[in-house]
């Protein structure tokens, strides 16, 4: 501890605010950068000062390698509003923490080092299971993406981690030589490569940050279920936000074209006729909607086949049935148009199904190519028919067949 | 849950496995097991291709054609070109997710 007060003082904010900056120069990675450092007799130094203060930060710690935010290890509402953003809304697309060094509780240089991505969901969940654990914890940069996307992807990357540990000067600031990495990091980190490069030995730690301190403990061992992906109903419930708003946005250019289809008449646009012959298509749509991404993705493991286009397929059949018969207690449907109905719209869920298998934990690529080239001639022929069927059925509403 | 049989790429090379046991350590779906000192493929209907063995395997016993097991993006890829990708803050390029 004695060692560590020598090494790391803790500088609150309010006092460095003060501090006059002063600059120096860095050859740490090999080409000389000019930094602005806080005005303590740091040894070489490596990162910039920090300049941002994000609201997680408790402090700034000054080591031997430089200033590093110290993160604190409770979630506020405000981050929680933030995942909330992240699993709704487009936020997430640039929900992001600066790349590079930070610590939790007071790490030393024995300390465990933990790397993680810089999307602030993923840097946020880590952090919140390291309470009571003194830790460094390294960011890359992976472009605000998670780290098994960014893994599958190659920004989380043994060419980023090599880059990162040499440009934060990771040697000076451990004793020891070891780097615990996520597992589904494992994708795109080369552990031995790794090793080769820098020296540093990478340990695949859980894949879940919850194990994090249970494997620790353990001496780096992972039990087997530390090592397997879930995938239960909380976490596809998660998801399927982000299914149901792709799928709403197709929706909204559906609606325009089903109203137009039926308001067309020879003598103009009919809003009436738009209103009252669109509404079962509008209403067959959402519930395949429905179906498709939300349906299918809370019941997945129960809904019998494994392709995704099937489970889709019969979802949307039922709800097709359900909605339909629930048109049916107020209008009478035109043949044709039921022929359509039942055509089109469990197809439509099928098709957006397809979709979440970009969510889930399991499908690998070559299993995906499989369904699309049995399932997009099908959607296409699908497509094609019921167009020509409406096609069909405007033409006898006009009395020109 | 598994997805469709049959359709996982990987290929093992059992003569060149030392038996590391890196390949079983990295796997998030328990597709590998240890069996007389080698690694053996057991499960490889769980394999979801996300290449994480091969990556990381020294020897080259593995390979896996991988990549993302996402329609979206091997639709957008098909339509637009480009390896699919889970590419979502890619701007103007269209073979992305989302």
């Amino acid at each position: 501890m004695t060692d560590n007060k020598k090494n790391i003082f803790e500088l609150k904010f309010k006092s460095t605010e003060n501090n006059r900056a002063e600059e120096r120069s860095c050859d740490c990675s090999g080409s000389p950068v000019k930094l602005d450092v806080i005005s303590r007799p740091a040894e070489p130094c490596c990162r910039p000062s920090i300049v941002d203060r994000p609201n997680w930060a408790e402090a700034v710690l000054t080591t031997t390698a430089g200033p590093v935010i110290k993160a604190s290890t409770n979630l506020t509402l405000s981050d929680y509003w933030d995942h909330f953003k992240c699993r709704t809304t487009s936020y997430r697309n640039n929900c992001k923490i600066a790349p590079g060094l930070y610590a939790v509780g007071s790490p030393d240089k024995s300390s465990e080092v933990l790397v993680s991505a810089n999307y602030k969901y993923s840097f946020d969940l880590l952090r919140r299971e390291l309470h009571g654990i003194n830790a460094w914890i390294l960011v890359l940069d992976t472009k605000g993406i998670n780290v098994w996307c960014a893994a599958g992807k190659g920004t989380f990357g043994t060419d980023e981690l090599i880059k990162r540990i040499s440009s934060v000067c990771l040697e000076m600031l451990v004793d020891h030589r070891r780097i615990i990495v996520p597992q589904l990091g494992a994708v795109g980190i080369s552990a031995f490569r790794i090793k080769q490069a820098t020296g540093f030995r990478v340990i695949f730690g859980p894949v879940y940050a919850k194990d994090i301190p249970a494997f620790i403990l353990a001496r780096y061992k992972a039990t087997k279920n530390m090592r397997q992906i879930q995938f239960d109903l909380i976490d596809r419930f998660v998801l399927t936000p982000m299914e149901i708003r792709p799928a709403m946005r197709i929706f909204l250019l559906y609606a325009a074209i089903v109203l137009l289809i039926f308001g067309l008449d020879p003598s103009g646009i009919i809003f009436k006729d738009a209103l009252i012959g669109g509404l079962p298509f509008l209403i067959l749509g959402l519930s395949s909607i429905m179906a498709g991404s939300f349906i299918t993705p809370i019941l997945l493991p129960f809904i019998p086949f494994r392709s995704f286009a099937v489970k889709g397929w019969l979802t949307g059949l039922i709800s097709t049935f359900v909605a339909g018969n629930f048109i049916a207690q107020y209008t009478q449907q035109n043949v044709l148009l039921s022929i359509v109905e039942c055509i089109f719209f469990p197809v439509a869920s099928s098709y957006l199904a397809l979709q979440f298998t970009g969510s889930t934990t399991f499908t690998g690529m070559s299993g995906v190519k499989k369904e699309l080239k049995i399932a997009v001639p099908i959607y296409l022929s699908a497509g094609t028919v019921s167009v020509v069927l409406l096609m069909l059925f405007k033409l006898y509403a006009w009395n020109v067949i | 849950m598994k997805y469709l049989s049959g359709s996982a790429s990987i290929e093992f090379f059992p003569d060149r496995c030392t038996g590391c046991g890196m390949c079983i350590e990295v796997c998030p779906h328990n597709v590998f097991i240890m069996l007389d000192g080698k690694a053996s493929v057991h499960d490889r209907d769980s394999c979801m291709e996300c290449g994480a063995c091969a990556n990381n395997c020294a020897f080259n016993a593995l390979s896996v054609a991988k990549g993302v097991g996402c329609a979206t993006a091997i639709i957008n890829s098909m339509l637009y070109g480009g390896e699919p990708s889970c590419d979502c803050n890619s701007g103007g390029k269209k073979n992305g997710c989302c």
